[in-house]
């Protein structure tokens, strides 16, 4: 970590409780984190430990019940609905375990979703595409639609719609999870190469060790705390 | 523009469900167009009655015949400009079915009452040479291919025939055309002197009159007057405008507007409720996409104005093609010239039309988008996983 340079991302103190009838069910607690520039940070933790709970509040999908969540200069927790969606935009790329393309639109046209939201014209965003379907290396499949593409491409152009805005930070919710070993060995080597090659900061929630073996470093997660030792 | 594709797209995603909303649409907004093109047709006359025209007629009923020397009176009422009358004369011509209004006028009198029917000067004086001589407006002439100079039979069932003839005979000696699409050029007109001298009964006598006032503001007053200097004879008149008169014409046959207006509502609603559900069930479906533009950005607002955008296109396109169908259904021609006189779209209808498809969009979208709206990302995406 850096000594000269605040982290990125600084999560302080941070609690979520989910209201379920009567019931509150305290998913994290007080949690402390905080992720470096170009950092590539794996989140592990057993199911229901919270983990996507944590990425949905660095990423503005969510709020905490307490504590406070700053991205940059930006205290997330504290920004309106319309300004969280404008936030978003122009800082967080998602990465999802089922890619979550949409079904009706060509790779190409997934990928320009993001940029529909800048104040780029159409050639301005065909470029960033295009850069964006090279640094997958799915040049040649810009006009397939997502049911003619494997799983491992899918995610290869769900990446490239996160990357297409040069987004601050890049989460990647278990980006490996649906897809088989050789597939998902390049998709985390192409995550790799955006961290190191690129200097993206990537938080990657996942089961496998494997995958999180790629990552600068792991933390874990289990009943609401971190902690970087395994839980046992 | 920009955000269009996305629209198409979600349109294009369930092929056949929106196919067959578009064809709802399509029909209903066609069959909408085709009864406000039936709705003008049938209260035609209403639309064409002048302002400053008065109808007098017998008070017990339009059947019942009035004396040709009211003609006089209702001249030296104060007020009345110009005083004509017509009879209806019922003829046939070889065949029941082959209906179109005649009458027998005062030539003179006629034209200068009725501007709307323009006939050429020369078939005007022709008209008024010849004493058995006929005009016939544009569409009942190329119903039955007439041509002037041709004589033409009519069988008057309820005149008869002149002495020693069979039937009435008549020479097209003008042919007259409307002053707008909405004139109604059905009708034939004959000379009234030619009938007056030929029919066997009820001579001196005419069907109704028609009356110009010079201030259509006392039109009311000068009714009463014409109605006043007939009161507690034996042919009493009922005086009223001419729009009326043809209202309650047209509504001999019921009341047109409300039953167009009823069959219509009828039909929005159900599409309506298609359209509606349509939306609703595509956006419950499309939660975790919905989700995921959220997530990447796209503002509550921006997705509530997507999916309405998405209703609208359905409902203008298949509003639009509907009133596009029923355009071209009303401009290939009348399916009944003997009851529809007057038969074409009125642009009114088309625009009203074009509004109600929008409407039809917003309202059918509304909840659905609203619901879009309010969808918490993280529910949408844990839903969709």
């Amino acid at each position: 970590m850096s000594a000269t340079r605040p982290p990125l991302v600084h999560i302080s103190n941070v609690s979520k409780i989910f209201k379920r009838g009567a019931e509150e069910i305290h998913v994290l607690s007080g949690l402390e984190l905080a992720v470096n520039e170009a950092d590539f940070l794996a989140l592990m933790g057993p199911s229901g430990s919270g983990k996507s709970t944590l990425l949905n509040l660095i990423g503005g999908l969510d709020r905490p019940t307490s504590g406070t969540v700053q991205i940059g200069d930006e205290r997330v927790d504290q920004l309106s609905d319309r300004q969280l969606a404008g936030w978003r935009a122009r800082h967080i790329g998602f990465v999802f375990q089922f890619y979550n393309l949409l079904p009706a639109l060509s790779a190409e046209r997934n990928i320009e979703l993001p940029l529909l939201l800048t104040g780029l014209n159409q050639a301005g965003r065909r470029e960033h595409v295009a850069a964006a379907l090279a640094a997958v290396g799915l040049s040649h499949r810009a006009k397939h639609f997502p049911r003619t593409l494997s799983g491992g491409e899918q995610q290869r152009v769900g990446i490239a719609r996160a990357i297409v805005t040069d987004p601050t930070v890049l989460l990647c919710d278990e980006p490996t999870g649906d897809l088989d070993r050789k597939s998902g060995d390049e998709i985390l080597a192409l995550l790799q190469s955006l961290n190191k090659d690129h200097g993206k900061t990537i938080i990657m929630v996942t089961h496998d060790p494997h995958a999180s073996a790629r990552a600068s470093h792991t933390v874990y997660l289990d009943k609401g705390q971190l902690s970087n030792n395994p839980v046992a | 523009m920009k955000f269009l594709p996305l629209v198409w797209a979600g349109l294009k995603r369930k092929k056949l469900r929106t196919a067959l909303t578009f064809l709802s649409i399509f029909i209903a907004f066609m069959l909408f167009a085709f009864l406000g093109a039936l709705k003008q047709a049938l209260g035609g006359g209403v639309s064409m009655a002048g302002l400053d025209r008065l109808i007098v007629r017998h008070k017990v009923s339009l059947i019942q015949t009035l004396p040709e020397s009211y003609k006089a009176r209702i001249q030296a009422v104060s007020g009345v400009d110009a005083v004509c009358h017509q009879t209806w004369f019922g003829g046939v011509y070889q065949d029941p079915k082959n209906f179109f209004p005649n009458m027998p006028v005062e030539p003179g009198a006629f034209c200068g009452m009725f501007p709307e029917f323009v006939l050429k000067e020369a078939e005007r004086q022709a008209w008024l040479r010849t004493r058995s001589g006929a005009i016939v407006g544009r569409a009942t002439a190329e119903r039955f291919k007439w041509r002037l100079g041709e004589r033409i039979p009519l069988q008057s069932p309820m005149w008869g025939a002149p002495a020693g003839q069979s039937q009435w005979e008549l020479e097209i000696v003008g042919i007259y055309d409307g002053i707008n699409k909405s004139t109604d050029t059905s009708q034939l007109f004959f000379r009234y002197d030619y009938f007056e001298e030929a029919r066997q009964r009820d001579k001196g006598q005419v069907g109704w009159y028609t009356v110009r006032i010079a201030d259509p503001a006392r039109a009311a007053e000068i009714a009463a007057a014409i109605d006043g200097e007939f009161a507690n004879s034996p042919y009493e008149t009922k005086s009223e405008p001419e729009g009326a008169f043809a209202q309650g014409f047209a509504q001999q046959i019921g009341d047109i507007g409300s039953i167009v207006m009823a069959v219509v509502g009828a039909v929005f609603f159900t599409i309506l409720l298609v359209a509606g559900n349509t939306m609703g069930q595509s956006v419950r479906e499309r939660t975790e996409e919905l989700g995921v533009l959220k997530a990447i950005g796209f503002s509550n607002l921006l997705v509530l104005a997507l999916v309405l955008l998405e209703s609208c296109c359905i409902a203008i396109l298949g509003g639009f093609s509907g009133l596009g169908a029923a355009w071209l259904i009303v401009a290939s021609g009348n399916p009944i010239p003997s009851l529809l006189p007057v038969f074409f779209l009125p642009t009114s209808s088309l625009v009203s039309g074009a509004m109600l498809a929008v409407a039809l969009g917003l309202v059918a979208g509304v909840l659905p988008a609203w619901q879009a709206m309010r969808l918490r990302i993280a529910d949408a995406l844990r839903r969709g996983g």
